[in-house]
């Protein structure tokens, strides 16, 4: 069965809803999980300890955190590799394109494909600036997070990059959910324009959620 | 000796038509036919031609019975044969109305809606398996239109008073020629079938006296070939396009049949064509072809013209007082309702007088007013909505407003191959099913009945009948192309194309086709006389004769070339044209399609002279111009008594 | 009026194409698209030069012959197909660019002509309801509601132009596939072979060379009879169903 949907474009497809809406899900928690910044350093950085004690004593420190890791990482190298593989298969179907282009035709195929390299690519910077500390701007605390987020988002790159991304991601989202419903065959003509509705206020939620970290750093209501 | 010298020749006798109660002989044949061992059967190679309800039915039902089947069609694909177009739906004895029909009543309303031209046995055979072709179509899910309660809805149609028609919105066609295709595909999937796409049959190949095979041309790459069998069955349509312009599509053409008929295939009542009431009009010089409205709008619409002569006021400015609903009114109890070749000489004749609506004073009303009070528009939408569609797009005009105009326009024949009960021709190995043979209209055609005709020929007669040709030719004599017969089959058919290419006169190919077809239309159309036939059979020498000194073909033979592929169409009409209006002249009667000025009834209605033309007029060909040999086969009524049809 | 048309031509397969121009003139309003390029046909034979190629054959938008990329859109401007298009659509001094369907899985032919013969593959994968002649039950024997015979029916309209492939910025042939499988699929009759007719199609699919969908929609758009996205929605989900059946086996 695993060979079969792997081996088909719409099984593919499958894999790329079902590992889409694993992140989403993620994304979702993460984003409520950033709001905490409001509240202070104390509060914020006891959420970021907790994460890391959750399940406890069940688990072992981290072991969940690490559980999480895994099913993103594999969700992210699954989501990306059929999106690869789809991507090499659409552009070897047509290749010879037409002499009079329409701008509209592939719209929707250009923003998700050039918005998941730039979330892609941010995904790296984000690990390494702010889980490793490898690229940080300024002196890296490990546990400490509200300060490190604070000075990533004092730097004009760090803002630039991370709203660039975030934008990305709203576009992402608003194409990947619906089109995520159809893959798993649950839109149908009545239940359309809902799916539709879902997936803007899904992408609107999570891109303002996100973005009000660096603007509140920027007009410096978190400092 | 001149073209119209022609001798009669020996009278023809179906020699496979059995004798008993009508309602028996198809059992009775069924039995009396031999059969083919299925371990056999394999062995077998049969040609089928075409894939439209009947090519497409046939091949698949020889395939599933075991047969080897090679299928050809110029079309790109099997689903595209013009049997698609077929809009208003397909005819079926099963009384689900409880409206008094039956097996008895198809048979006899398409008797004498035929006019009393065609076969008592093969009619009554065509009712008989009406009803298991809606079983079979509704198997390979067919999506008929349904009643709430899930049952099969049913209509009524063109000429008669029950509603026995099956229909698939405007698109019934379409729907059993899909069915039709994906029984073909299973089949070309399962190995049973070797589809040749895009290749046309440009002759036949007769050895020893039996078809044996065909010449064809693979239309892209040019190249000649020959293919062999020990059957070979011509479901090639109609030769409508004689005309130029008609409802078939643009490559339907006759040369399958006419090449057939040059080979020995004698050509039955090449005159009864069938010219269809409710056709958009035609809008000028540039027009290509003609595109039906289906006959079900009549159910509904009501055709009328203006009373007085030259009236241009727009349709909705005529007061109803002015207006002439001339089939209510010639017509009472059939009204809009009438067959096809009365409610087209009715149209015919008011325009002749001056009452003609439209561009060149070339149309009639077809008027919806009154329904859309009647039922509401939602209900005629439902109902016709696509058919209404395509005719805005065609003419900008929004017929739920404004009366459509529709004018006849040449839709279908009856005429074809003369085949025996088996569907085989003259040339025995060689059959012919579907609007390629002349078999079942007699000399008109009911609405909804062609597609009837095509599948019965092709999922239930030719499968049956087919065994008995196989059985006794075991086919134990391979030919191949060493043969002398196939060498000059080849060399003749490339030699005609190189002379179309040599030519390299003047003038396209189209211009003469549409030369030849306004000549028909004229002399050979709707109505015709002595002295037009023979005008026609004069001129239509000429127009051969110019056309191989002035046609010009662009490119070469080896490649992918439609202006060569309709040049050499041409060259098939040009003789068959001939033997239309010969046959037209022959039949000094007026009958069905076939309406002779000289012969109508102090009303104007079409006279039959059963005396003297109670028969099938098959025609020998003997060579290019020169006078065929009428074979007469005489045509007995034991149960549906000849009358002067009368729809008043 | 007078028009510029600016033609793909392409001798065969193998040869190189490039837009030629041409100017055609006296064009009615009336005219079909088809009947416009029927009287350059006629224009280039008495010249002497080779006409332009391309599928027609009913010409009253049912065969699904007609296949032309006009300025960009499969089939022009009109929601039709290329025969039903008229002039009146068009306006005097207009430059049209009039291409063939583009497509890995549609080879050219020659000038606007593909080969859609992969279409056809794709039915003989299961695109059928094995019912062999003869063996039909009585048509009445099983109902079927309205609404599924009319759900049906709208999905068995299509006519295989392959428009949905030629405007998918992917070359996808998913609408032509899930419209053939929606029709069988909702019907009693296709039942028994549900599943293996969507396994075997989609893979037929794949295998042919057609890209995946990526929802843009516009197969949909360019439609001449309508089929609506949703279809491939309702493929995916019979495609999902069929897979979880198999894999329990």
């Amino acid at each position: 069965m695993a060979r079969t949907v792997w081996d088909s474009s719409v099984g593919k497809k499958t894999v790329m809803a079902v590992s889409g809406l694993i992140m989403l899900l993620y994304l979702v928690v993460h984003m409520i999980g950033n709001l905490k910044i409001f509240f202070g350093p104390g509060e914020f950085n006891h959420y970021a300890h907790w994460l890391r004690t959750v399940g406890e004593p069940f688990m072992h420190y981290e072991w969940t955190l690490w559980l999480i890791r895994v099913v993103l990482v594999v969700a992210v190298v699954a989501h990306a590799t059929s999106a690869y593989q789809l991507s090499r298969r659409d552009l070897r179907a047509r290749p010879d394109k037409y002499v009079h282009r329409k701008a509209r035709t592939s719209y929707a195929t250009r923003t998700m494909r050039w918005g998941g390299t730039i979330l892609a690519l941010f995904i790296v910077w984000h690990l390494l600036d702010l889980t490793t500390g490898t690229v940080h701007s300024g002196g890296f605390q490990p546990g400490h997070p509200y300060q490190n987020v604070v000075d990533t988002f004092s730097t004009w790159y760090g803002d630039v990059i991370y709203i660039v991304a975030m934008l990305a991601l709203g576009l992402h989202i608003r194409h990947g959910f619906w089109s995520a419903a159809q893959t798993l065959g649950v839109g149908d003509r009545a239940r359309d324009r809902a799916l539709k509705t879902v997936a803007n206020i899904l992408a609107l939620l999570l891109t303002a959620g996100f973005l009000a970290v660096p603007v509140a750093v920027m007009t410096g209501v978190v400092s | 000796m001149t073209y119209t010298e022609y001798v009669t020749g020996e009278p023809l006798v179906d020699q496979k038509a059995p004798a008993g109660p009508v309602d028996e002989r198809w059992d009775r044949r069924r039995f009396e036919a031999k059969l083919v061992n299925p371990a056999n059967r394999r062995g077998h190679t049969v040609i089928v031609v075409g894939t439209g309800l009947a090519g497409g039915s046939a091949g698949a039902t020889l395939a599933e019975q075991g047969y080897h089947v090679v299928q050809f069609c110029y079309q790109d694909s099997p689903r595209r044969a013009h049997s698609i177009a077929a809009q208003g739906g397909i005819n079926a004895a099963k009384n689900y109305r409880n409206d008094g029909d039956s097996v008895h009543r198809l048979f006899y309303d398409t008797v004498k809606g035929g006019d009393f031209r065609a076969r008592e046995s093969n009619v009554h055979r065509l009712a008989q398996i009406s009803v298991e072709i809606i079983d079979q179509c509704v198997a390979q899910g067919v999506p008929f239109a349904r009643e709430y309660g899930g049952l099969l809805d049913t209509r009524s149609f063109g000429g008669v008073q029950v509603s026995r028609t099956f229909y698939a919105r405007g698109q019934t066609g379409q729907q059993l020629l899909l069915g039709a295709y994906q029984a073909l595909s299973r089949q070309i999937a399962a190995g049973n079938i070797e589809m040749r796409a895009r290749t046309e049959m440009l002759d036949l190949i007769v050895v020893d006296g039996r078809a044996r095979g065909i010449v064809a041309r693979d239309l892209i790459t040019g190249e000649i070939s020959s293919h062999f069998a020990d059957a070979v069955v011509l479901a090639t349509g109609g030769y409508g396009n004689v005309f130029h312009l008609s409802t078939n599509a643009m490559n339907s053409n006759a040369t399958a049949v006419w090449r057939a008929h040059r080979r020995g295939a004698h050509f039955a009542n090449p005159c009864f064509t069938q010219i269809h009431p409710t056709c958009i009009p035609r809008t000028g010089d540039h027009q290509s072809k003609l595109t039906l409205m289906s006959e079900s709008l009549r159910n509904d619409g009501r055709i009328w013209v203006p009373k007085a002569k030259a009236d241009r006021r727009p349709a909705n400015d005529i007061p109803e007082a002015e207006r002439d609903y001339y089939l209510e009114r010639i017509y009472p109890s059939f009204g809009n309702l009438v067959p096809r070749d009365i409610a087209s000489r009715a149209a015919k004749n008011v325009c002749d007088e001056g009452r003609g609506v439209g561009p060149g004073g070339q149309g009639v009303y077809l008027d919806f007013a009154d329904a859309v009070r009647r039922m509401g528009r939602g209900a005629v939408e439902e109902k016709y909505g696509n058919l209404f569609d395509m005719y805005a797009r065609i003419t900008a005009e929004d017929p739920y407003t404004v009366p459509m105009r529709i004018y006849p326009a040449v839709h279908y024949t009856m005429g074809g191959l003369w085949v025996d009960y088996d569907l085989q021709t003259t040339v025995p190995g060689l059959f012919a099913i579907g609007e390629a043979n002349f078999s079942d209209h007699g000399a008109n055609r009911l609405g909804a009945s062609a597609l009837m005709q095509g599948l019965a020929d092709g999922y239930f007669v030719l499968p049956a009948t087919i065994n008995d040709y196989l059985a006794r030719h075991p086919g134990r004599d391979p030919v191949d192309d060493r043969h002398h017969v196939v060498q000059e089959v080849l060399a003749e058919t490339e030699d005609r194309l190189n002379l179309l290419l040599a030519v390299d006169g003047d003038r396209t190919p189209d211009s003469f086709h549409r030369e030849l077809g306004e000549l028909m239309w004229e002399f050979c159309g709707m109505a015709r006389s002595d002295s037009g036939l023979r005008k026609a059979l004069e001129r239509i020498p000429r127009i051969r004769d110019e056309f191989w000194r002035r046609i010009k073909v662009p490119g070469t033979g080896e490649e992918f070339n439609q202006s060569l592929e309709k040049a050499n169409r041409i060259v098939d009409y040009l003789e068959l044209a001939e033997l239309m209006c010969l046959d037209a002249l022959h039949r000094a009667e007026s009958c069905g399609g076939h309406f002779r000025e000289e012969s109508q009834t102090p009303d104007g209605e079409a006279e039959r002279r059963d005396d003297e033309f109670s028969y099938t007029a098959a025609w020998e060909f003997t060579g290019t111009g020169t006078a065929p040999v009428l074979h007469k086969e005489d045509l007995v009524f034991e149960y549906v008594h000849p009358t002067q049809r009368s729809y008043a | 009026m007078k028009l510029t048309l600016r033609i793909w031509r392409q001798r065969n397969a193998d040869a190189d194409g490039a837009m030629s121009t041409y100017e055609v003139d006296g064009v009615s309003a009336d005219m079909s698209f088809l009947e416009m390029l029927d009287t350059l046909n006629e224009d280039l034979i008495l010249q002497g030069e080779d006409p332009v190629a391309f599928d027609h054959d009913c010409r009253e938008g049912i065969c699904g012959a007609c296949s032309l990329v006009i300025n960009g859109d499969a089939h022009g401007p009109e929601r039709t197909t290329t025969c039903q298009l008229h002039m009146r659509s068009f306006h005097d001094g207009d430059t049209i660019d009039i291409e063939p369907w583009r497509a890995a899985a549609f080879p050219l032919v020659k000038d606007l002509v593909v080969d859609r013969s992969a279409f056809d593959r794709i039915i003989q994968a299961g695109g059928y309801v094995t019912a062999p002649t003869g063996a039909a039950p009585e048509a009445h024997a099983t109902p079927v509601p309205k609404p599924d015979a009319d759900f049906a029916f709208e999905h068995a309209e299509c006519i295989g132009c392959g428009a949905c492939v030629a405007a998918c910025p992917n070359g996808a042939a998913m609408l032509f596939t899930s419209a053939k499988i929606n029709h069988l699929n909702t019907l009693p009759q296709g039942a028994p072979e549900r599943e293996t007719r969507v396994l075997d199609m989609v893979a037929k699919m794949d295998e042919e060379g057609f890209g995946g969908c990526t929802l843009a929609g516009e197969c949909a758009t360019a439609c001449p009879k309508g089929i609506p996205l949703v279809s491939i929605t309702g493929m995916n989900k019979e495609w999902l169903r069929a897979t979880r059946k198999a894999g329990g086996r």
